[in-house]
């Protein structure tokens, strides 16, 4: 049997992010339920969120953070031929959200799927999507992570309708020029604990997101840095050489304390969820497509990605950022 | 070997000066946490997982709402270390 030719590494070629226009304040939702901006702030570090119109769906925000990857990359659809959203909220379960993407975005007939891996969703795509670059099996990948939680929160529950938000990433990623250049995606780090699937959930069809915030914050607050070390470790990247500290933007205070025990001081630490809330698979690319654009970050640095989310489904990996 | 009293507590100043930006020296036994330093649960949170690295002893969140002063943490730690 033959196979198919590979590459020696995959990097990303240009990230996109797209957030809807309705911001929602903290002192908006202090209307309807029993909170407060000055508690928000301080628990979780959100100023405000954005919330998706009642028709803009999942696949609407992807194809708009999708395109802009895709133009920043300077590949035409015709060079992409694998299409991954990353998404715990699709609108249907069928059909998926990656081939209707796909084809707004005038890329023909690609292999194409959906992934559930919660928020920890876009680390896991970036290293499907990585894997298939240097196998072979594609030649570009668009990553994208896409989320409308605002159709899953019960805005009388203050315990997530403060923390969740609307919005959407995106990634291309291809082939690294043979042999003269360094690899771009590191390794993933990656695993999960089932043990821990009753912390965040949603019950069925008919039910809203489920949180038990304090368990959730003593598991990141424990588990990620060992996790993010390991990551570094896989790609031969010391902490200290690490120019971005981009991980899920959960709960700012679980950032902060990832990133005290990570010793990484150079690093640029993503705030993202301030103006963001917490957006689940789109909240890397979200973070670092603003990061590169205010110019926090320069090509060719190191960043690292720390995706940890409900299941409870962790993945890490540094970047090259393009 | 158990830890003394003031080990416990000198190292609790370090883990609070470290998690929530309180100087050690303020973290006297009779202090509460929530009123007196100014710590919330979550800070809480971090301060029992801090604990357990550096005491080997691990305090559950249903038994962290318990510990309102310094002086309970010392208490738990070291009982803890006796059961152990």
């Amino acid at each position: 049997m033959r196979l198919t030719e590979g590459h020696t590494g995959a990097r990303v070629l240009a990230f996109g992010g797209y957030q809807p226009a309705r911001v929602v304040t903290n002192d908006e939702l202090s209307q309807s339920v029993d909170t407060n901006d000055e508690w928000i702030r301080s628990r979780v570090g959100i100023a405000s969120r954005r919330i998706a119109g009642p028709d803009e769906s999942v696949a609407d925000m992807s194809v708009q953070a999708g395109g802009k990857a895709l133009a920043g990359s300077g590949l035409s659809p015709d060079d992409i031929d694998l299409v991954i959203v990353a998404t715990c909220t699709p609108e249907v379960q069928i059909p998926n959200t990656a081939a209707t993407v796909a084809k707004r975005l005038g890329i023909t007939a690609p292999g194409a799927y959906d992934l559930n891996a919660a928020c920890a969703g876009f680390c896991y795509a970036l290293a499907n999507a990585s894997d298939a670059v240097r196998a072979g099996t594609a030649r570009n990948v668009l990553v994208i992570g896409a989320e409308k939680l605002s159709q899953w929160v019960d805005w009388t529950d203050r315990a997530t309708c403060i923390i969740f938000a609307d919005g959407a990433g995106a990634a291309v990623v291809g082939p690294v020029a043979e042999e003269t250049e360094a690899p771009g995606i590191g390794p993933v780090f990656w695993g999960s604990d089932g043990g821990l699937a009753d912390k965040i959930y949603i019950k069925d069809r008919n039910s809203y997101i489920f949180q038990e915030g304090q368990a959730v914050f003593r598991w990141a607050t424990t588990a990620l840095a060992p996790i993010a070390k390991q990551a570094c470790e896989l790609a031969g990247v010391d902490p200290t050489e690490l120019a971005a500290f981009v991980p899920h933007q959960a709960n700012l205070r679980i950032v902060e304390a990832i990133a005290r025990k990570l010793g990484a001081p150079q690093a640029i630490v993503a705030d993202d969820i301030v103006n963001a809330g917490n957006t689940s698979s789109a909240s890397i690319p979200l973070a670092l497509s603003r990061m590169i654009e205010r110019g926090d970050v320069q090509s060719g640095q190191h960043a690292l990605l720390v995706g940890f989310g409900a299941g409870m489904c962790y993945a890490a990996q540094v970047i090259t950022v393009p | 070997m158990a830890m003394t009293e003031q080990e416990i507590l000198e190292g609790l100043g370090e883990i609070v000066d470290e998690v929530a930006g309180v100087p050690a020296d303020q973290v006297s036994p009779e202090k509460t946490f929530v009123d007196d330093l100014d710590i919330d649960s979550l800070s809480m949170v971090e301060i029992a997982v801090a604990a357990q690295d550096k005491f080997g002893v691990e305090i559950p969140d249903d038994q962290l709402k318990d510990l309102k002063t310094v002086q309970d943490v010392i208490d738990y730690v070291r009982r803890a270390e006796v059961t152990a």
